[in-house]
């Protein structure tokens, strides 16, 4: 895709738009028709019951699937074009991973500078200084030696999103960043994430924390047996939610938790100063 | 006589301990030392090998060993690619390769490549071509299943992570999958190098020069020539000098990569 066309398919604050997506696994029918417009800054949370269908959505945005129908166009390029360079458009994506899926073979900073390096083709001094940066803008700044395995879950998955970051991406997706989290861990990669979103960064988000898409969602999109049930304010959609199956899910997932999700704005930059 | 369950256990490992020091005892009484001596290990022979069996003779076997290692290694990683490959026919012919390659003698593979491809080509190798060419052929048919394994032991969030980032599947496979996959590998690795350091002395068939003598040609040599065992058994410790350290390395990472995990 040449530079106008990917400028022009900017003016309009598009970040992400996805029209008629259908994705089917063999027989499976996980996506039935997703219509999702996310404009650029804007935070979008996507919450919904396991197997409805939204991590496959988020994974179908970078192609990690191919949709079955259906067209993305991410970043001003249409990655479901069969003509399109999805390494190019890639690169402009950051995604995070609810296993982290850092490179345990490398230390923190060169989990950073790897792609800058290999991708970007950026030179060594340029992608340490702007790994170190990033680094720092998680709190990790101390720990830039230490290989994966040598870091908690919430460190790695502050590296991970560093790592992202470093690309420079024009927007980030992420996937259950704090499922495989220890509870007492979430609360300081929600801070990242919310610092993040604070900044103007286009967020995509696939979680299970309520009280982050109350608090820091534009926008809430909830997913049910692959489709888009319902979708709005965080106020509407968390707070008061039209649809009864939005209820029943929200009444699910909101009781048992109330009392932690309620606390986790107050741990959180908390937990993340005492890290340092 | 009431034992409990304790002392029971002890008295049956008493009774082993006595049996396998009796047997020991007759062996050792029985056997005519002197004899034994002379054939096996006769000081004189011993010393006249030295430094010969250093300087040539190790020395050939592991150059002959390294060249045929490096050689598979290359080879078995590109067949390794293959057989993962998105291509049938890649795939088709990695495993045709494996199968044959695993499947006939390494004896034969020698004698091809000495013999045959001389004489049907109208071609003379180089003596080290030809060993390069013959371990490395059949070391790579095992490590192309063992690197194989290894790529496909690294997680597949690896792979997606790293095509995230935009890293096409080539540069994603070269800095990122392989480097791990070499890491849970490399035990296996160090085993193949031990069996070709074995293997090396089927050289001998190719017909060598006194300076390309390797272990077992030199010792079998040594052995017409001095009418005694002794160069055998000399050739056989120097074997173990290579061998033996590289099991304990094997080991050794075996523990660092269960203490990585």
């Amino acid at each position: 895709m040449d530079k106008a066309t990917e400028e022009a398919g900017r003016p309009d604050g598009v970040a992400i738009r996805v029209e008629n997506l259908h994705k089917s696994f063999g027989e499976l029918e996980v996506l039935k028709g997703i219509d999702l417009t996310v404009r650029r800054g804007e935070v979008v949370c996507v919450i919904g019951p396991s197997g409805s269908g939204k991590s496959t959505l988020l994974r179908c945005v970078n192609l990690l699937e191919e949709p079955t129908s259906g067209s993305v166009t991410v970043a001003g390029a249409e990655v479901t074009d069969p003509d399109v360079d999805i390494d190019r458009v890639r690169r402009r994506i950051g995604m995070v991973f609810q296993a982290f899926n850092l490179f345990p073979h490398l230390t923190a900073l060169e989990n950073l500078t790897i792609a800058q390096r290999r991708v970007l083709r950026r030179d060594k001094a340029a992608a340490r200084r702007i790994g170190r940066e990033n680094l720092a803008r998680v709190g990790l700044t101390a720990k830039e030696d230490a290989y994966p395995a040598q870091l908690s879950g919430g460190q790695q998955q502050r590296v991970a999103i560093a790592r992202a970051l470093s690309m420079d991406p024009e927007l980030m997706l992420f996937d259950e960043p704090t499922s495989a989290l220890d509870p007492e861990l979430v609360g300081d990669v929600l801070a990242v994430m919310r610092a993040l979103a604070d900044e103007g960064m286009t967020m995509l988000v696939v979680t299970h924390e309520m009280s982050f898409a109350r608090e820091v969602a534009d926008r809430v999109v909830f997913m049910d047996d692959g489709v888009i049930v319902e979708e709005g304010g965080p106020e509407r959609v968390v707070a008061d939610p039209s649809h009864p199956r939005t209820r029943a899910f929200l009444n699910r997932v909101l009781d048992p938790a109330a009392a932690r999700v309620g606390e986790v704005p107050d741990t959180g930059p908390h937990d993340a100063r005492a890290d340092r | 006589m009431a034992m409990t369950r304790r002392q029971r256990a002890r008295a049956i490992r008493a009774v082993q301990y006595a049996v396998l020091v009796a047997v020991l005892l007759v062996f050792v009484l029985a056997a005519d030392w002197g004899e034994l001596r002379r054939a096996f290990f006769d000081a004189e022979v011993a010393r006249s090998l030295f430094p010969d069996v250093i300087t040539t003779a190790l020395v050939n076997t592991v150059v002959y060993t390294l060249l045929g290692f490096g050689f598979g290694l290359v080879l078995g990683l590109v067949l390794a690619l293959m057989r993962l490959s998105q291509v049938p026919p890649y795939r088709w012919l990695s495993i045709a390769y494996i199968e044959f390659f695993r499947g006939v003698p390494a004896l034969l593979v020698f004698i091809a490549l000495g013999f045959g491809v001389p004489l049907a080509f109208q071609v003379a190798l180089d003596r080290y071509v030809t060993v390069m060419l013959a371990l490395g052929l059949v070391g790579a048919a095992y490590m192309a299943e063992t690197i194989r394994a290894g790529i496909q032991a690294v997680p597949k969030g690896q792979m997606e992570a790293a095509r995230s980032l935009g890293m096409s599947h080539g540069r994603a496979m070269v800095s990122i999958i392989i480097p791990q996959a070499f890491r849970i590998v490399l035990p296996p690795l160090t085993n193949e190098l031990i069996l070709l350091t074995k293997d090396s002395s089927l050289v001998y068939l190719l017909g060598l020069s006194l300076d390309q003598y390797e272990l077992s040609k030199f010792g079998r040599d040594a052995l017409n020539q001095h009418r005694s065992l002794t160069p055998i058994l000399v050739a056989g410790v120097c074997y173990l000098v290579i061998t033996v350290p590289l099991g304990h390395l094997v080991r050794r990472l075996e523990a660092r990569t269960a203490k990585a995990r």
